[in-house]
């Protein structure tokens, strides 16, 4: 395998205003805090974590969307910190993000064609009329839309219907990297099982590297071959998805699998655990330490003097924490 | 006597489009105690169903029909009186908790004064009460939280405040709509536990929409179906999941991604899109979409049928032989 896309100890910070009224000081938000990883080609990287926890501001690093503090993103070998802006726009055209909210994310001014039209316009200027349209009804045809919906406005569809526009906007420049970030989270469950199915049909045809962003591990385990978990900017934990699920070794991600509900009655109700308690901390204060102490029923002493590092617990299998274990 | 009970109910809008149809003749009843989990997929009408319940429907929207509330009629009753049984006996939860807080105000001038106009209590009291059912609700520290302002909470924290504040009188009735929606699932889970010891402890009953199935097998009694305004499949929340009978109801159940399954599997999915509510078909609205379909679905709305004493099912194939 190759490796497309080598994410080396990426951090996002944000500098906010201070509070105070005499000396103001500057705070800092480390929303992505030294994130390493590789993504080999066709294979899909899901990323877990609880609101907030630095998963968008860590796909827009990756993207060039907002400016990073320190580390490297290296796409197909090529490090994109020192690219010029000429080089960097032909990288950013092998990566692109299907968001979150479908209707949200398109203008609603524009048609489905001129929508999927829009990225060939800006990457390749020189393509023939005729031609951009062919190419914006073959991906419409790929994604389930139907040729007669092609002049239609965004409003007139349905939110699943709206996400496979996104999806055909994202994939007519036949990119090698798709980022997505909570595709399915706005959509209801018939409709989520959708675009699942179609993003894995398009990731075998394409061969597409996928990073799936979501906040809870049930939709990622469709989708994933391998599934990172962040808690306040940090990796937690990863590894393949089967070994994860079956062998949750940090105690968050075990709480957020079993946080899940199970949609049977008979083993829903005989489930018996405690939900974690407490609320994620600020990310302008974390705690010392590990920053998930205050909510670990595993912790101990050295937990909040010592920030614990990944380890390699068994092959392949990376975890953050002073007592990792089943 | 059931503790609600309602008939024939149906809701329409008047837009520029023409009428929406967002519940269709649609019937029930809640018994004391009970705990009714209405499932659907967005714009089902799950919504309009409870703000209709609770006369809160949008201007553009009317209601017909019977809404039986301790055996009084709230359709056709007096706003007043309406909204002294809301808030009072009736509470109410929603996915947003800023739509229930006002964020101008402390939590203690909020919940005190709610206290004070339909219970009658004194500043003091009124406090008291409050500050219990902010520990009932695990705010830590409420004594001293109970000062501060909405936007001083955390997301789970506001939710819970939320709860606290619809529980305040004791109500018969809580309505909760997609309350955990919005929030993580270890916060979910959290409010989900606090919602079952809160039954347990003040005996109220709840109807719950969510449109996640394992939030409801984890809390209903029974359970609702409903697609396109109407209710395609009601029963016991066992019977439901064991035995579901209307095909929409078996395709819900079968898309979930779930957790305790091997996950290579694609998922089952429903294919097309939800029926618009401007234009519902003359006869099942699910029939564009459900691979069952026998031609009569086409042409006439299936009976809500009986199917044994507490199942209840509308679809065609259960009227074959
Ligand atoms: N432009 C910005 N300026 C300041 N802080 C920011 C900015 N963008 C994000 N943050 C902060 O960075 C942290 C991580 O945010 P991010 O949007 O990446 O979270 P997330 O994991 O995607 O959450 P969600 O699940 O809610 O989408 C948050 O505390 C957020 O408030
Ligand atoms: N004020 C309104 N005017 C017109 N249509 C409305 C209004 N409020 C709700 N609707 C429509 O009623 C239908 C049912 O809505 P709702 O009950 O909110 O659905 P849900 O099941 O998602 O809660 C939807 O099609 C919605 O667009
Ligand atoms: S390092 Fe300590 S506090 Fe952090 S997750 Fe592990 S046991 Fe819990
Ligand atoms: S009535 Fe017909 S179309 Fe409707 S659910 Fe039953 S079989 Fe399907
Ligand atoms: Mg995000
Ligand atoms: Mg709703």
């Amino acid at each position: 395998m190759t490796t497309l896309l080598h994410v080396d100890d990426l951090k996002v910070h944000f500098r906010l205003p201070g509070e105070g009224l005499l000396r103001p000081k500057a705070k800092i938000l480390r929303a992505v805090d030294g994130i390493s990883f590789n993504l080999e080609a066709g294979e899909t990287l899901g990323i877990v974590g609880e609101s907030g926890c630095g998963k968008s501001t860590l796909a827009r690093g990756i993207l060039g969307l907002v400016s990073i503090t320190a580390g490297n993103v290296w796409l197909a070998g090529t490090e994109l910190g020192h690219l010029d802006m000429r080089s960097l726009r032909s990288y950013r055209k092998n990566m692109q993000i299907v968001f979150q909210d479908p209707l949200a994310s398109l203008d609603p001014r524009m048609t489905v064609s001129e929508i999927i039209a829009e990225p060939l316009q800006v990457f390749e200027p020189h393509l023939g009329k005729e031609a951009r349209r062919k190419k914006v009804q073959s991906i419409m045809e790929r994604v389930g839309l139907l040729p007669n919906q092609i002049n239609r406005y965004p409003h007139e569809f349905s939110g699943g219907q709206c996400q496979r526009i996104g999806i055909a906007r994202a994939l007519v420049l036949k990119p090698s990297l798709l980022v997505c970030d909570e595709p399915v989270s706005a959509l209801d469950v018939s409709i989520q099982a959708q675009i699942i199915n179609l993003l894995l049909d398009l990731q075998e045809e394409m061969n597409l590297s996928m990073l799936f962003i979501a906040h809870d591990l049930s939709v990622v385990k469709q989708i994933s071959h391998r599934v990172m978990v962040m808690y306040l900017g940090k990796m937690v934990e990863t590894a393949s998805r089967d070994e994860l699920y079956r062998n949750p070794s940090h105690p968050y991600t075990r709480a957020l699998i079993d946080a899940i509900p199970i949609p049977d009655p008979v083993i829903e109700r005989n489930k018996h655990f405690s939900p974690l308690q407490g609320d994620l901390p600020s990310p302008l204060s974390p705690p010392s330490g590990c920053s998930f102490r205050t909510r670990c029923p595993r912790a101990t002493d050295v937990c909040a003097t010592e920030a614990p590092v990944p380890r390699e617990i068994i092959p392949e299998h990376w975890v953050s924490c002073h007592h990792p274990g089943y | 006597m059931p503790l609600l009970e309602v008939n024939n109910l149906r809701t329409v809008f008047h837009t520029n489009d023409g009428e929406v149809y967002a519940v269709n003749d649609l019937s029930f009843s809640l018994e004391k105690g009970e705990t009714l989990g209405v499932v659907g997929e967005s714009g089902s009408g799950k919504s309009q169903l409870v703000l209709s319940i609770i006369n809160l429907l949008a201007s553009n929207g009317r209601m017909e029909g019977s809404i039986r509330f301790q055996g009084k009629e709230l359709v056709g009753m007096k706003t007043r009186d309406i909204n002294r049984i809301r808030g009072d006996r009736i509470g109410m939860i929603f996915q947003d908790p800023m739509t229930c807080l006002n964020p101008y105000l402390t939590i203690e001038r909020q919940m005190t004064e709610v206290l004070m106009l339909h219970q009658g209590l004194n500043r003091a009291d009124a406090r008291r009460r409050s500050i219990d059912m902010l520990d009932a609700v695990h705010i830590p520290d409420a004594g001293n939280r109970i000062g501060r302002y909405p936007h001083e909470f955390s997301g789970g924290m506001r939710q819970r405040v939320m709860i606290a504040m619809a529980l305040l009188c004791h109500p018969d009735l809580l309505i909760a709509d997609e309350p955990s929606t919005a929030l993580d699932v270890t916060v979910q889970a959290q409010i989900i536990q606090l919602m079952n010891e809160l039954q347990q402890e003040f005996g109220m009953s709840i109807i719950m929409i969510t449109h996640d199935l394992g939030v409801i097998a984890g809390i209903s009694d029974n359970v609702m179906v409903m697609y396109g305004g109407r209710i395609c499949e009601q029963a016991p929340v066992y019977e439901l999941f064991e035995n579901p009978r209307h095909p929409y109801t078996q395709g819900l159940l079968q898309s979930v991604p779930r957790l305790d399954t091997a996950g290579d599997a694609k998922l089952h999915s429903i294919p097309g899109n939800p029926p618009n509510l401007l234009q519902l078909p003359p006869g099942c609205a699910f029939v564009d979409r459900c691979q069952k379909g026998i031609p009569v679905c086409d042409q006439q709305q299936p009976p809500l049928l009986q199917i044994s004493p507490e199942h209840r099912v509308a679809c065609h194939l259960e009227n074959l032989p």
